[in-house]
């Protein structure tokens, strides 16, 4: 289920899925949650508004419900991934889900670099993670944030990138992933990271032939 | 290392892709959901599509055409053009965009811009800055494809632009767009200078040295290219390419090439095509197979 809270970019992300001939639906409604095996969190947007807005349509007790006790997948991305955080300093302190240990902050400018992180960046990916098979470790995604997730517990990084300084690219945690960059914008790498991400839901791992 | 962009700009014109000349003449090129999907598949970093015939004929964004584009494209799509609401914004977003361009609403009413970064966040707020040299050889800023004046300087309009929470400035040049004699370089060293958001450079290639001067700008985090990718086979990736090999010795820049193709090895031209391989080589390559990927 791709959960629609009024501000993701809900059509990419359904494109990509489609590519890979995923069966999907989209919805924003709370009684829906209960049919989906798997989640995916689109985020385009300011993180205040998101945490509203998921409030205002009853999702977060529901989704909390589905994804931490009964251990169905989700796949946060971008600000989706920002959101299983415990709490984000944009625009103003503000709480997250608290599904995962970490904060959100801004991304430090200095020596010149330009805020908001915009482009191909390649990541540094760590540990055994089912996320990132078959993925060459040179590939790049396409990050768009001014926020990062910093301060996480190193067990549960997928995936480190540098931008002035590192911050989480990925990270897995159980049932949970999320990627800061956006797999639906990074071509066939993206697609990749989405079939990592499938199989785990189909198969509960990464490789359809394990 | 973060990769400068290659960005392709899809100029459409009562729903048909257009070449811009200067802001005033247009050709047709063809159907923008096609040259979406080849660019896409050539390697393209991004593409921004503007509607510049949305604005003029009040009905605002075609939504319909966005879907089209944005089912095949598998980079991040940034549309333009009519927008003139919070509301426009999000069904845009809806439709596959994933980043909207601001030009008249920008000028107009800036608060929107700084509604808009509020809402989508500043990442996804691009601002089109339309400079061309006034009356008295000043830059200045245009709206309406270029029709209206506004009296600003495009630095005090782009720095006010990033303190309402614009992400990115688009910066487009009308006197180089279509006339193939490279970016307006002074412009962009002005106006790079005013603001710390990335800075996008439009108008005026006609070569791939063109986009090289571009790049080795340091304030340049993205160099746009339109009518130049519209009428050559794998135009984007014989592009990166070439920057790729003047960029060999380059440490501080890096362009992305991950597709399965590359032209490694290829010489070009002069005028920036490429060379003729040899018979014996082309004779070499002439059975070669090569597995489908499967993802």
């Amino acid at each position: 289920m791709l959960i629609n809270y009024g501000m993701g970019n809900i059509r990419s992300v359904g494109n990509a899925l489609t590519r890979l001939s995923a069966s999907y639906f989209v919805s924003s409604d709370k009684d829906d949650l209960a049919k989906a095996d798997a989640y995916i969190l689109p985020g385009v947007g300011a993180f205040s508004h998101a945490m509203a807005n998921i409030a205002a349509r009853g999702l977060f007790g529901p989704l909390t419900h589905e994804v931490m006790e009964k251990k169905k997948p989700f796949l946060g991305i971008c600000l989706g991934m920002q959101l299983m955080a415990e709490d984000s300093m944009e625009k103003g302190f503000h709480k997250g889900f608290g599904w995962l240990p970490g904060h959100v902050r801004k991304l430090d400018a200095h020596n010149g670099l330009r805020i908001p992180h915009v482009g191909w960046n390649e990541l540094e990916i760590r540990n055994e993670n089912q996320l990132f098979t078959n993925v060459p470790p040179d590939a790049n995604f396409y990050f768009d944030h001014s926020y990062a997730l910093c301060e996480a517990d190193e067990n549960m990084v997928a995936a480190l990138c540098d931008y002035g300084a590192p911050f989480v690219a990925a990270l897995r945690k159980g049932n949970l992933f999320g990627t800061q960059f956006h797999p639906e914008k990074s071509h066939v790498q993206g697609l990749r990271v989405f079939r990592n991400f499938l199989n785990f839901v189909e198969y509960g791992t990464g490789n359809a032939n394990a | 290392m973060l990769k400068k962009r290659i960005i392709a700009c899809l100029v459409v014109k009562d729903g048909l892709l257009v070449q811009s000349i200067g802001f005033e003449r247009y050709l047709p090129v063809g159907r923008p959901e096609i040259a979406a999907e080849y660019l896409s598949r050539w390697g393209i970093d991004e593409i921004v599509l503007l509607d510049i015939s949305a604005g003029s004929s009040g009905n605002g964004p075609d939504f319909a055409m966005i879907e089209r584009v944005s089912q095949p494209c598998q980079v991040p799509l940034a549309v333009g053009g009519g927008i003139g609401s919070v509301r426009e914004i999000e069904l845009l977003l809806h439709a596959g965009a994933d980043k909207v361009v601001l030009n008249r609403a920008a000028v107009r009413s800036p608060e929107l811009v700084e509604e808009a970064a509020e809402n989508f966040g500043n990442q996804c707020i691009v601002v089109s800055v339309d400079t061309k040299r006034g009356a008295s050889g000043a830059y200045e800023v245009f709206t309406e494809s270029g029709r209206v004046a506004t009296g600003m300087s495009p630095q005090i309009f782009a720095g006010r632009m990033e303190e309402r929470g614009a992400g990115e400035i688009f910066l487009t040049s009308i006197e180089c767009d279509g006339a193939k004699c490279g970016y307006d370089m002074k412009l962009v060293s002005e106006v790079s200078d005013a603001v710390t958001i990335p800075l996008i450079v439009c108008g005026g290639v006609g070569h791939p040295d063109h986009l090289l001067e571009a790049l080795l700008h340091p304030g340049v985090a993205a160099a746009v290219v339109g009518n130049f990718f519209h009428y050559t086979e794998h135009s984007v990736t014989l592009t990166k390419r070439f920057l790729r090999d003047r960029l060999r010795e380059n440490d501080s820049i890096k362009v992305r090439m991950d597709m399965h193709f590359d032209y490694e090895g290829c010489g070009f031209t002069e005028n920036g095509r490429l060379a003729r391989r040899s018979d014996e080589h082309l004779a070499e390559i002439r059975f070669q197979r090569h597995e489908d990927v499967k993802i």
